[in-house]
């Protein structure tokens, strides 16, 4: 039920978004092919940054260091209930948007999409930001040099993140 | 600092080649690690240009403005000090539904607008105000309706169901926005406490 649910999700989207808008009279398709040209260069514009970083992780995996990370991370993981192989994507995602989309790839088809790691390493993906890229840019431009209590109270999002995301799908895939 | 990670995986992986002896594969694994970043994107093309069509609809059709309108009551709670038609909490709601509806390429400039809206009314010029804390926080927690990326990503891994993390991505964000909304609140109160 719950599944079937989770899958209509996207149709009935396109079904709302397309409604409203023939009731509006927008040119749909007109702007279909605006939107998805956007889409085209977004991709385009990080495919150099993933070739890098998913060159760099993979060669990184088959050296043996990422097993040797894993296992140096192990001790703490099992206490705070966490798979080892999602350590790296916990302390980069925060960090770096690509590089973690570099490692849910990586993932998702070392450990299998629907295995326990493949979904917590999806769940942690869709449901955080790359924080301290955000910090930058917005304070950035406002040129704030006290950001206050901003960095904590991001970080305890992100461990919120972390922790629910981990449960939840020990919870739901069972 | 991306470039000392990315600079350190790389030069571990020389060293740990050379003590594990697996020299050949990491050279191997370079040529096979950049060849599949572009099946990756490539698996990702296709979804990203049909959702960002879609959504480039839902924005000419004022369907995101009116879901603006829709998240106004949750404004008043988060920034009680803005009055509600500041030209700042319009561009914080916008960016806000943006980033809900994974319109990215939208969000960012709106949100950037926000903050220079809010550093017109900001008295301490490189000091963040409670509004700007609160609304950073919300923007690096991210809600989103549908993590297409992700689901593309596992449709193209062989998922036999894709979909199935939609609803642990709801529940999951929602957790992490609500506490990094209340400690942005309480750490708020408490510093003032301190400074008077």
């Amino acid at each position: 039920m719950l599944h079937s649910l989770s899958a209509s999700v996207m149709p009935v989207i396109f079904l709302i978004i397309i409604g409203f808008a023939m009731i509006k009279k927008v040119d749909i398709f007109d702007a279909f092919l605006c939107g998805a040209k956007d889409g085209l260069k977004s991709l385009f514009s990080i495919l150099p940054a993933l070739v890098g970083l998913i060159a760099a992780i993979s060669m990184f995996r088959a050296s043996g260091a990422l097993e040797f990370l894993t296992t140096l991370l192990s001790p703490v993981t099992r206490l705070l209930g966490i798979p080892a192989q999602i350590m790296p994507l916990a302390l980069l995602r925060p960090v770096s948007g690509s590089g973690a989309l570099a490692i849910v790839g990586d993932l998702l088809t070392s450990a299998g999409p629907d295995s326990m790691v493949g979904h917590i390493a999806s769940v942690i993906m869709g449901s955080t930001e790359t924080t301290f890229y955000t910090l930058a840019v917005y304070y950035g431009a406002v040129k704030i040099k006290n950001s206050r209590h901003s960095v904590p109270a991001a970080l305890c999002a992100d461990l919120t993140g972390l922790f629910v995301g981990t449960w939840i799908c020990y919870l739901f895939f069972r | 600092m991306m470039g000392y990670i990315w600079g350190g995986m790389v030069i571990a992986a020389f060293f740990f080649g050379i003590a594990n002896g697996q020299l050949q594969s990491v050279a191997e694994a370079a040529l096979s690690g950049a060849e599949s970043a572009v099946t990756m994107a490539f698996s990702l093309l296709g979804m990203m240009c049909f959702w960002s069509g879609m959504l480039e609809i839902a924005k000419r059709s004022g369907l995101t403005d009116w879901l603006a309108r829709l998240i106004r009551p949750l404004t008043k709670i988060l920034f009680p000090k803005l009055s509600p038609d500041s030209p700042a909490l319009r561009a914080m709601v916008m960016n806000m539904t943006a980033n809900f509806l994974g319109l990215s390429n939208a969000a960012t400039p709106l949100g950037l607008a926000a903050m220079h809206e809010l550093d017109k009314i900001n008295p301490n010029k490189d000091t963040a105000s409670d509004e700007m804390c609160m609304f950073v926080v919300i923007n690096t927690a991210s809600i989103s309706l549908l993590p297409t990326t992700v689901i593309t990503m596992r449709a193209a891994a062989g998922s036999i169901d894709p979909f199935s993390i939609i609803l642990p991505v709801w529940i999951c964000s929602i957790c992490s926005v609500t506490v990094g909304v209340i400690v942005a609140k309480y750490l708020s109160r408490r510093n003032k406490r301190r400074r008077f």
